[in-house]
């Protein structure tokens, strides 16, 4: 049996390796122990959670550090339903004093229905952050223009949509991602709008360095196994990428050899 | 009859020894025990420190000053920790 496996480069953002190259959500699962094993089974390594008040009147287990282990997983706070700069500033900050890392997962929402990002709220808010010293991972639509601004602004990675946040409508802009992907030095991992594994593969064909996503698993009907399906989408991307792909041409072209035929009856 | 230091009456009884001072703890206004530290109020919630950060005054207090830390009058403090997320 060939162990055979795709030479690639490590994935790393800001100075650190990761081991895979999806990832994870931590919102709108059933059940905390659904949501654990849907990760486990998801391979990844990195996964995002959200800053909310404790409910002091239900006690604070439903925490999410009562069922992820950060020695485990490399939890990553997000300033997930922040509109404005001064929100972002205030979340990132807590979710720092929690003692895990540096590291924040920045997002400054600019409309309630697309909760698509205002990126010059965004690009204002990861350099103060970055000035603060924070590993900032700048979530942003697909403007190469706003990527840019945030990869100038001290961005360990730039996160452009797929699509809008919960849509699960896939790559809407395979080029936009493409050129993000071209001109940036900086990781670009694709954030938000993946439904389901094919829009992961294709989402990974185009070339970035990974993928992020939540509702995909958390709102499948089996989360487990769709998972383990994102697992396995993300990884044959990449190495479709990396094989380089058939030049695609609207016209048959036979896979078998003309010459050798049998002379026709 | 006892009067608390919001001037209201409170029936002699069990919480006639108690002096209360009034707090707005994330977005709810709360009487809690005079005195407490802020390590003594989340106990009193049964909220293990490690595993929240305290915004005291919209100021972040760190951990090693939670016990130091007298909750006031007026104190506004938020409670927060990692939930689920995307």
């Amino acid at each position: 049996m060939s162990g055979a496996t795709v030479a690639d480069r490590n994935f790393v953002i800001g100075g650190r390796a990761f081991g895979s190259r999806l990832i994870v959500g931590t919102g709108k699962y059933r059940s905390n122990a659904e949501m654990v094993a849907a990760i486990r089974a998801s391979g990844a390594e990195m996964v995002t959670v959200a800053v909310r008040r404790v409910d002091l009147d239900r006690g604070a287990e439903e925490g999410v550090l009562h069922h992820l282990d950060p020695a485990e997983f490399f939890l990553l706070p997000n300033t997930a339903g922040c509109y404005t700069v001064a929100d972002a500033l205030r979340y990132a900050r807590l979710g720092r004093a929690a003692g895990l890392s540096e590291w924040v997962k920045l997002e400054v929402i600019g409309d309630e229905r697309t909760l698509l990002p205002d990126t010059a709220a965004t690009i204002e808010a990861a350099r103060q952050l970055v000035g603060e010293g924070f590993s900032v991972m700048a979530y942003t639509s697909d403007d190469l223009i706003a990527a840019l601004r945030l990869e100038d602004a001290g961005c360990v990675a730039v996160m452009p949509l797929a699509s809008p946040i919960g849509s699960g409508l896939g790559v809407v802009n395979p080029y936009y991602i493409r050129e993000i992907k071209r001109r940036l030095s900086v990781p670009v991992i694709v954030d938000a709008g993946v439904g389901t594994a094919s829009d992961a593969c294709v989402t990974m064909e185009q070339g970035v360095d990974g993928v992020l996503l939540n509702t995909a698993i958390a709102s499948a009907a089996d989360p487990v196994a769709m998972a383990q399906a994102m697992r396995l989408a993300v990884q044959a991307g990449r190495y479709a990428y990396l094989a380089g792909r058939m030049k695609a041409r609207e016209i048959a072209v036979p896979s078998s050899p003309r010459a050798g035929m049998l002379d026709g009856v | 009859m006892v009067t608390t230091e919001s001037g209201r009456d409170t029936p002699a009884g069990a919480e006639a020894n108690t002096r209360e001072v009034t707090v707005v703890l994330n977005g709810e206004e709360r009487a809690v025990a005079q005195g407490l530290s802020v390590a003594g109020l989340l106990a009193e919630f049964g909220v293990e420190p490690a595993m929240v950060v305290v915004e005291h005054n919209r100021r972040i207090l760190s951990r090693d000053r939670l016990d130091a830390t007298p909750v006031r009058k007026a104190d506004v403090l938020e409670v927060v920790h990692f939930v689920g997320g995307g």
